[in-house]
């Protein structure tokens, strides 16, 4: 047998983060959801936009954080997740008239299903093989919405309009701001649902498995079970914000969910820190703001623009946001000390 | 004579934690000395200081030049070989190769060429297996290879790690006679770690002890083995 | 039948592209344990110092290797200033090193050269080869140029000291470290090797898909494609993969009913990944058994 053996001595390729550290403590939590109450009191319906797509992406990155940074699953794949939970609200909500708010659980339970049964193929593939994987889903997404075939329902290259939601019961507030608010409370609780999740049995089965899979194996954790359950939980709450992002745009196409968003949010969860959920804002914040920012910088080189500020960023802090907060606290707890 | 390794006040750290705590030691030229704990006491955190792949301080002098500061790679190219815990064999290429790899700083091709056949001579099953992948190579056949790849380096001072972890007592024992012959006749400095404390203090002419990061005991192979502290813990009798 | 023959003849044609991209792809694995995405790029910007040059009036050959060693230098540049910094942070983080670097280098040429296509000279004219139909004296110069590659780096890794310690700096670094190599600098040699065969890749296609800032990026993903198909630990087998990418690619355009351009290639992807499931090496790679 020709086969050469492999001590797996080097790190996994998925730094790990101890449990306890991958959320905020209580006090800086209910700080951050004040902030976040209190923000579209201030500001133009715009902005209020912009705050609702932060946490869309927010929760989309959070997904994604739960796949890489809590099972060790490399995924470029999620926009694919996304796009069919976008798609979802909207024929959900054109074709069939459904209440915006029901798309939701339906968009995330298709998803979920989704997620799960392409865990499946993915089980015997890792690191870079599964980044080829995932990619190939992400870029067949676009091309399967355009298809003739299921025009009808799609719409095609052209895609859907959805109609933007008033606020109920006649609530003196604008539509923007009903779903800002709307948006605010579905990712709390799906924040909460993760932090969790993270923290349950099945959370520490992801992280036995992101740290050393063979290990985890021998200890008599179902792998093939948590791993595409660790799919299906990222495609689902992928959906969930791919749902919440067509209402807020009012508009879904095909075009709107290339690799392109993969990449970003790969990006965004890289910049909050990986496997750090409370990061995942961070992350959001950087993949809108920075690109336009880029942009006022300078029209003609705005790529390269945002590719030095990306850098700046990682060479900074090469754990993302995480590594800010630990600063943080350090810096707090010798303030308390005194 | 003075000492060709001198180290004094070594303190090695992994990440906040101290694994050393101010070792002092010294290795004359020519000697075989042995470094003797229990798992965990230290003993492959000082071999990995010497070669600086762990964080420390101290002072630590190789033919009076110090070494700190230095990279690895630079440190080996002085002439120390390091043979590592689970003897780092490149699995993926063969025999050869590896030896090759060992004598990969030498500019001397035709010694190189020379030197790969007397491994051969010190260790037969090698050639036997010259074109195998050595990663197929048995665990014995792996820690010869390893040797033998430390010593094409032609070193001054050779580090072993634990050389006799996982191997049948008969294969370590014909290990340790040929570091003796490699000793004798090459004139290489050793230092070898062990757990089994009876080859090596056969083998050795000096031997240490160490406890947690600190050197506890030290003296000739004889007084330590005869030592009635060392010979419960160790010896195991 | 004829059809079927002619759609893999010209499909080796176009994997010929592949082959050589996979070649510097397989290159960089070799010397980091991962992939560039800004390969592509890398040798885009390669090909169009060439054009300029050539713009300038300096030769096809002179261009050719002046071209070479610019990208060779600026490989080892970059990972000197750009990623010898980011040697310790997490894989992840180096990724998205990766993708800045991308974003980088295609906003400046296109702001250096706009996004205009230009044409793009081949060494070996374009007529037909050997009176064959299918295949042009371009093409089969690019399938001879990939093959040559293959032999020098088969010949670089086996035969020479380099190769070798290479090869043990990229399996083992803290070996290759205590045997005395300066995995450092192989890391940097790797990337300047692999910036080399990025340019060479970026010449011999330019003439075919035309030169313009985004050329690279559908070859680059059949590159990546081929290169895992093949094992990416073999330069035969990122070769073998090319060609297969790229009769995959013909074969599943021709045949399967609907397929249009665009679905070309996620197709090709989800059969290279159906390969994968079932060889996870690749088709040349080691099997590596893990133990704990």
């Amino acid at each position: 047998m020709s086969a050469a053996e492999e001590v797996v001595t080097e790190a996994p390729a998925v730094e790990a983060v101890p449990k306890r550290a991958m959320t905020l403590g209580y006090g800086t939590s209910l700080v951050m959801l004040a902030l976040l109450i209190a923000a579209p009191l201030f500001v133009k319906n715009f902005i209020i936009f912009q705050l609702t797509m932060l946490l869309v992406y927010a929760l989309a990155v959070l997904a994604l954080n739960i796949l890489t940074g809590g099972s060790g699953q490399f995924s470029l794949g999620q926009s694919a997740f996304y796009a069919v939970g976008a798609y979802t609200s909207a024929i959900l909500m054109e074709h069939v008239g459904m209440n915006y708010a029901l798309t939701l659980p339906i968009a995330g339970v298709i998803c979920f299903g989704f997620g799960f049964l392409f865990g499946q193929p993915a089980l015997r593939l890792s690191g870079v093989y599964l980044a080829l994987a995932t990619f190939a889903l992400a870029t067949a997404m676009p091309q399967l919405l355009k298809l003739g075939y299921f025009e009808h329902w799609t719409g095609g290259v052209q895609g859907l309009v959805v109609t933007k939601p008033d606020a109920p019961f006649g609530l003196p507030m604008s539509q923007d701001m009903w779903l800002y608010y709307f948006t605010l409370v579905v990712t709390v609780a799906i924040y909460i649902f993760s932090v969790n999740l993270l923290r349950s049995r099945s959370g520490r089965a992801f992280m036995a498995i992101r740290d050393n899979e063979i290990a985890a194996s021998a200890m008599g954790i179902d792998v093939a079970l948590y791993k595409t359950l660790a799919f299906g939980v990222s495609a689902g709450i992928t959906g969930v914000a791919g749902g919440l992002g067509a209402i807020a745009v009012q508009f879904v196409a095909p075009d709107g969910y290339t690799i392109l968003l993969a990449i970003n949010l790969f990006l965004g969860m890289v910049v909050g820190g990986v496997g750090w959920l409370p990061g995942s804002i961070v992350g959001s914040a950087f993949i809108i703001f920075v690109p336009n920012i880029a942009e006022g910088i300078s029209k003609g080189l705005s790529g390269a623009v945002f590719g030095i500020l990306l850098f700046l960023v990682i060479f900074l802090v090469p754990h993302g946001a995480r590594q800010i907060a630990i600063v943080a606290q350090q810096l707090i707890g010798k303030l308390k000390k005194n | 004579m003075t000492a060709m390794l001198n180290i004094k006040d070594l303190r090695a750290y992994y990440g906040q934690v101290q694994a050393l705590h101010g070792l002092e030691f010294a290795l004359n030229q020519g000697s075989v000395t042995t470094l003797l704990g229990a798992n965990g006491a230290g003993k492959t955190t000082t071999l990995r200081a010497i070669c600086n792949m762990v964080r420390s301080t101290g002072a630590i002098e190789f033919d009076g030049a110090p070494l700190t500061g230095r990279s690895t790679e630079n440190i080996v190219r002085l002439g120390i070989a390091h043979v590592p815990q689970g003897r780092g064999t490149f699995t993926t290429m063969t025999v050869e190769e590896n030896l090759q790899l060992g004598a990969i700083t030498r500019k001397d091709r035709a010694g190189v060429v020379a030197d790969i056949d007397r491994m051969y001579d010190h260790f037969p099953v090698l050639k036997q297996r010259h074109t195998q992948q050595a990663g197929t190579l048995s665990g014995g056949e792996q820690q010869m290879l390893a040797v033998a790849r430390a010593l094409m380096l032609r070193p001054r001072l050779m580090l072993l790690d634990e050389p006799s972890f996982g191997l049948a007592p008969l294969i370590v024992r014909d290990l340790f006679k040929i570091l003796g012959k490699i000793n004798r006749e090459d004139k290489v400095t050793i230092l070898v770690v062990e757990q089994n404390a009876q080859l090596a203090l056969e083998l050795a002419d000096k031997a240490y002890v160490i406890e947690t990061g600190r050197i506890v005991m030290s003296g000739s192979a004889n007084e330590i083995a005869n030592n009635e502290d060392v010979r419960k813990s160790y010896l195991g009798y | 039948m004829e059809l079927f023959t002619n759609q893999v003849l010209a499909g080796i044609a176009t994997g010929a592209i592949y082959a050589c991209m996979a070649l510097a792809v397989v290159m960089i694995y070799q010397a980091i344990d991962h992939l560039n995405f800004a390969q592509g790029e890398m040798a885009m910007f390669s090909t169009f110092v060439c054009w300029q040059l050539m713009q300038w009036g300096v030769p096809y050959w002179g261009a050719f290797l002046v071209t070479l060693v610019f990208s060779f230098a600026g490989g080892i540049a970059i990972e000197r200033l750009l990623f010898k910094p980011l040697a310790k942070a997490p894989i992840l983080t180096n990724v998205a090193g990766f993708i800045a670097l991308y974003a980088i280098i295609n906003s400046v040429a296109g702001l250096i050269w706009d996004f205009t296509i230009k044409q793009f000279p081949t060494p070996f004219g374009s007529s037909s080869f050997l009176g064959s139909q299918l295949i042009s004296t371009h093409q089969a110069g690019m399938i001879g140029v990939t093959l040559i590659l293959l032999l020098l780096l088969f010949f670089f890794f086996r035969f020479t000291r380099m190769g070798l310690a290479m090869r043990a700096a990229a399996s083992l670094p803290e070996s290759a470290r205590l045997v005395g190599i300066n995995t450092s600098w192989m890391i940097a040699l790797g990337w300047g090797m692999a910036a080399a065969i990025g340019a060479i890749a970026g010449m011999l296609i330019a003439p075919v898909v035309f030169l313009e800032p985004n050329m690279m990026l559908g070859v680059l993903i059949y590159g990546f494609a081929a290169a895992v198909l093949g094992g990416l630990t073999s330069p035969l087998g990122a070769v073998v993969g090319g060609f297969l990418v790229g009769v995959f690619e013909n074969l599943v355009g021709t045949y399967i009913p609907g397929v249009g351009n665009e679905l070309k290639l996620p197709i090709a992807l989800a059969l290279i990944v159906t390969v994968l499931v079932v060889k996870p090496a690749g088709l040349f790679g080691r099997p590596i058994v893990k133990r704990v």
